[in-house]
């Protein structure tokens, strides 16, 4: 990789005075699984690293405080698995627990996760001038898209956006706390993502020269919750599709449901249609599959992922029934 | 591709050579790079390298130190400057686990952790399971046949040593779990599934 220099500010503040208004020139370093690959792949070159494993006290805690629990962004994706503050969430802390295996988890953190570069193989190819890159066109749009998104209506880039934990998080109402020259803001997850279309954007809304600092998701009376991923191996692995469902249990019927998909789109992808299917109805096997029906519905897929579609409908259909408690009969 | 094991004891890299208009240029942009920081005002994080740097580390128990650049990986510190060999340089992009080590009690891949970030750092490699006391995880798979080739090996001895640390009651199917971020390419899995079951009944 390219040669750097190296920060380790002990504090946000320390490190924001060292970020650029611009993208390219320095990198945010937390747990370094994704930094460190592009680097050696030269897709991205830094002349200056920052790192932020230096920064200590809430940025890598979890803290349960009043009506919500916040997770610094340097808790390390292990610790959001084992966490006993998470136990009521175990969308996220089953999504944490199923991202690649130990020693990843060991090292990446919850902003990384939420903040990492896609995973298209155009992308991640020096040698291809794809849009994100500064070129003119798409290579996955008519190349080889198997992992591509099925959600693709009006995007140039066809990315997926990578990140595990956003969709259950989104699913939960969670907040991003993110600091920069002008303060703090803080930002609905889904708000912290875009499609990307050219070099100077990033799958997140942050600035260059802001960092996230916190999650913070609402504790009081916490959701029936799940995710649901379908991958090609068991481990160490991309899910192919994913899904978080939440709602509030009211009688027998399913309340305020929340329904997100990941890896089908350039973004994290809220799925109003499949709420609105669960919405005031006992979530059963027939409306958890209507659920599913419904958030497949508008499915535009590329040459080699049709197969997504297929897949959308299960993980909705089952990360309802989980949520909802049933016994995962698909297990045996 | 395998660049970092050369780049690591030189100054600029091969490619900023072959870019830039030649070994001059590349010189003074290093020489840039290395003062510019220095007239930053922000002594609470200060700029290192991009020439090498201090590491110090404790290694299986012994304090040691070198000089590597910024870029040079836990990896390559250990292998290239610090002769601990144990951990071995395979995919090189943190998916196949032969370069596991513990760092602070967890187990990581030192191909993906830069040697600046493991400064301070209590660093455990397979040397750490062998010595005149053999470790009963290395025994148990010298027992059972457990390994073929053996250039995984050490990797995967280090991520049972640091789940059976972690729970010395752990079962197979834990230990199992454990080492879902280590390949085998020779596939011995079953012998080493017939270790891991005879280092369970002894309890670690």
């Amino acid at each position: 990789m390219k040669n750097f220099t190296y920060h380790r500010p002990a504090t946000v503040a320390a490190a924001l005075p060292l970020l650029d208004a611009e993208w390219g020139k320095t990198e945010l370093l937390a747990g370094g699984t994704d930094l460190l690959d592009r680097q050696k792949e030269y897709v991205s070159q830094p002349d200056k690293v920052v790192s932020l494993t230096g920064i200590g006290g809430a940025f890598k805690q979890i803290a349960a405080a009043g009506d919500a629990v916040t997770i610094g962004a340097g808790v390390k994706l292990a610790d959001i698995a084992e966490s006993k503050e998470l136990a009521a969430f175990p969308a996220l802390t089953g999504a944490a627990g199923e991202i690649a295996g130990p020693q990843i988890r060991n090292m990446g953190t919850l902003g990384g996760s939420l903040c990492q570069r896609n995973r298209c193989w155009y992308f991640r190819d020096e040698h291809v001038p794809c849009l994100l890159k500064g070129g003119k066109k798409c290579f996955a749009l008519d190349g080889e898209n198997e992992y591509h998104a099925v959600f693709t209506q009006g995007h140039p880039c066809v990315i997926v956006h990578p990140s595990t934990l956003a969709p259950p998080l989104i699913a939960l109402g969670a907040t991003a706390e993110v600091v920069g020259p002008k303060g703090t803001r803080t930002v609905p997850l889904e708000k912290l993502f875009q499609a990307p279309a050219k070099e100077t954007q990033r799958e997140h809304t942050l600035a260059p020269n802001e960092v996230l600092v916190a999650v913070k998701i609402p504790a009081k009376e916490p959701p029936r919750n799940a995710s649901y991923e379908v991958k090609q191996r068991e481990t160490s692995e991309w899910p192919l599709v994913q899904a978080a469902v939440a709602f509030r249990p009211f009688v027998k019927v399913a309340r305020d449901v929340r329904v997100v998909l990941g890896h089908v789109a350039p973004t994290p992808l809220v799925s109003e249609a499949a709420a609105k299917a669960l919405e005031g109805k006992e979530v059963t096997d027939a409306t958890a599959t209507a659920a599913g029906e419904a958030a497949a519905a508008g499915a535009k897929p590329l040459s080699g992922n049709g197969y997504k579609v297929a897949l959308v409908k299960t993980v909705v259909k089952r990360a309802a029934l989980l949520a909802a408690g049933a016994r995962p009969y698909w297990e045996g | 591709m395998n660049d970092s094991t050369g780049e690591a004891r030189s100054g600029p890299s091969r490619r900023g050579f072959l870019t830039g208009t030649g070994a001059a240029a590349a010189a003074a942009a290093g020489l840039r790079g290395e003062l510019a920081p220095a007239a930053q005002p922000n002594p609470a994080a200060p700029a290192h390298g991009p020439g090498p740097v201090l590491v110090e580390l404790t290694v299986n128990g012994n304090k040691l130190s070198t000089t590597v650049e910024p870029r040079v990986t836990l990896l390559d510190a250990l292998r290239n400057h610090l002769d601990v060999t144990g951990c071995k340089r395979v995919c090189d992009r943190g998916t196949c686990g032969a370069c596991t080590v513990i760092v602070d009690g967890r187990t990581v891949y030192s191909c993906t952790m830069l040697a600046v970030e493991a400064r301070g750092a209590d660093v455990k490699t397979a040397e750490a399971l062998g010595g005149d006391r053999l470790d009963p995880v290395p025994a148990a798979f010298a027992d059972c046949d457990a390994q073929q080739c053996g250039f995984c090996t050490p990797g995967f001895v280090v991520s049972i040593r640091a789940a059976l640390d972690k729970n010395p009651k752990a079962t197979p199917e834990q230990v199992e779990a454990a080492l879902t971020g280590n390949i085998c390419r020779c596939g011995t899995y079953e012998q080493m599934r017939h270790a891991i079951v005879q280092l369970c009944r002894k309890g670690g």
